[in-house]
């Protein structure tokens, strides 16, 4: 069985690399690399795999699952600018995909102690685009 | 093979508290959740039935039976109801999302047959949506 739990923060980015040129950021990401950045809603959506527990019928205790999404998540990713303030987007373009991939790295540890599975991350950018996430597969490396 | 979709809605409320805890292991476990007089939710659910295309109608799932089937089956039952008091299988199991997911997968997988009974479409999966933020997703093969 699944359980989904969503949040949403609001930040904002630009995605441009410094690997690229001028013109070629340009090229790739267009108007969303003006140096200044500009903002999203993000909306997440993260899934458990597990089976209700026989006393609880819980998989999970959601208000826990909550606290660790605040924690990992919202707080350090809310009303920020992603590339100056919340690491490793210094480094990394902050791109869905990217961020995607490193809301799982934050996650994954945070749910080992739990007994259950993450299954995966939905990261939505704008109502109209999302990632989905399932963690590093043998064919992806 | 087509997946078909179809989101139905009823509202219900419940209370969480299990026999098998005390009443402070019940408070801590769930909560709010666990308020002695219960509270409601708008369940949105979503059923998932999945076969190949009849050719003559150009439809993988004839969605008025479907309809029929939930609404027997689920809305019917369930609709502004108490969960705890007024459906038989909560007397005796806690109407979490997790439970009431199994319920709803399993009223409909045992019925099923009674609305479709060729070989296709089959029952793939439910989706209950408690709150927008809480969602709890279970297949049919994972009910016996």
């Amino acid at each position: 069985m699944f359980i989904t739990r969503k949040v949403e923060f609001s930040a904002s980015h630009v995605c441009r690399s410094p690997r690229l040129s001028e013109e070629e950021n340009r090229a790739r990401f267009g108007k969303a690399a003006n140096p200044h950045g500009h903002g999203h809603n993000y909306v997440l959506e993260v899934t458990l795999e597990g089976a209700p527990d026989a006393v609880t019928g819980m998989v999970f205790d959601l208000k826990e699952l909550k606290e660790i999404l605040n924690r990992e998540v919202v707080e350090p990713y809310d009303h920020r600018f992603l590339n100056r303030e919340v690491p490793p987007f210094d480094r990394i373009v902050p791109t869905p995909e990217n961020i995607a991939r490193e809301i799982w790295r934050r996650l994954e540890p945070a749910m080992a102690g739990s007994g259950q599975r993450l299954h995966a991350v939905r990261l939505y950018e704008t109502p109209d685009l999302y990632v989905d996430y399932f963690g590093e597969s043998p064919c992806s490396t | 093979m087509f997946h078909v979709t179809r989101r139905y809605r009823f509202a219900a409320s419940h209370r969480l508290d299990t026999a098998a805890l005390s009443a402070e292991e019940n408070r801590r476990v769930y909560g709010k959740c666990n308020n002695p007089y219960g509270h409601g939710h708008n369940y949105v659910v979503e059923v998932s039935a999945r076969g190949p295309l009849e050719e003559a109608s150009g439809a993988a799932v004839d969605t008025r039976l479907l309809d029929r089937l939930v609404a027997r089956e689920m809305l019917e039952p369930l609709e502004d109801s108490n969960l705890n008091t007024d459906v038989p299988a909560f007397q005796t199991v806690v109407p979490t999302s997790e439970n009431l997911a199994i319920e709803i997968c399993r009223r409909l997988k045992s019925n099923w047959h009674t609305a479709f009974p060729g070989e296709w479409p089959r029952l793939e999966k439910i989706r209950i949506a408690e709150t927008e933020r809480n969602i709890f997703e279970i297949r049919a093969d994972e009910i016996e």
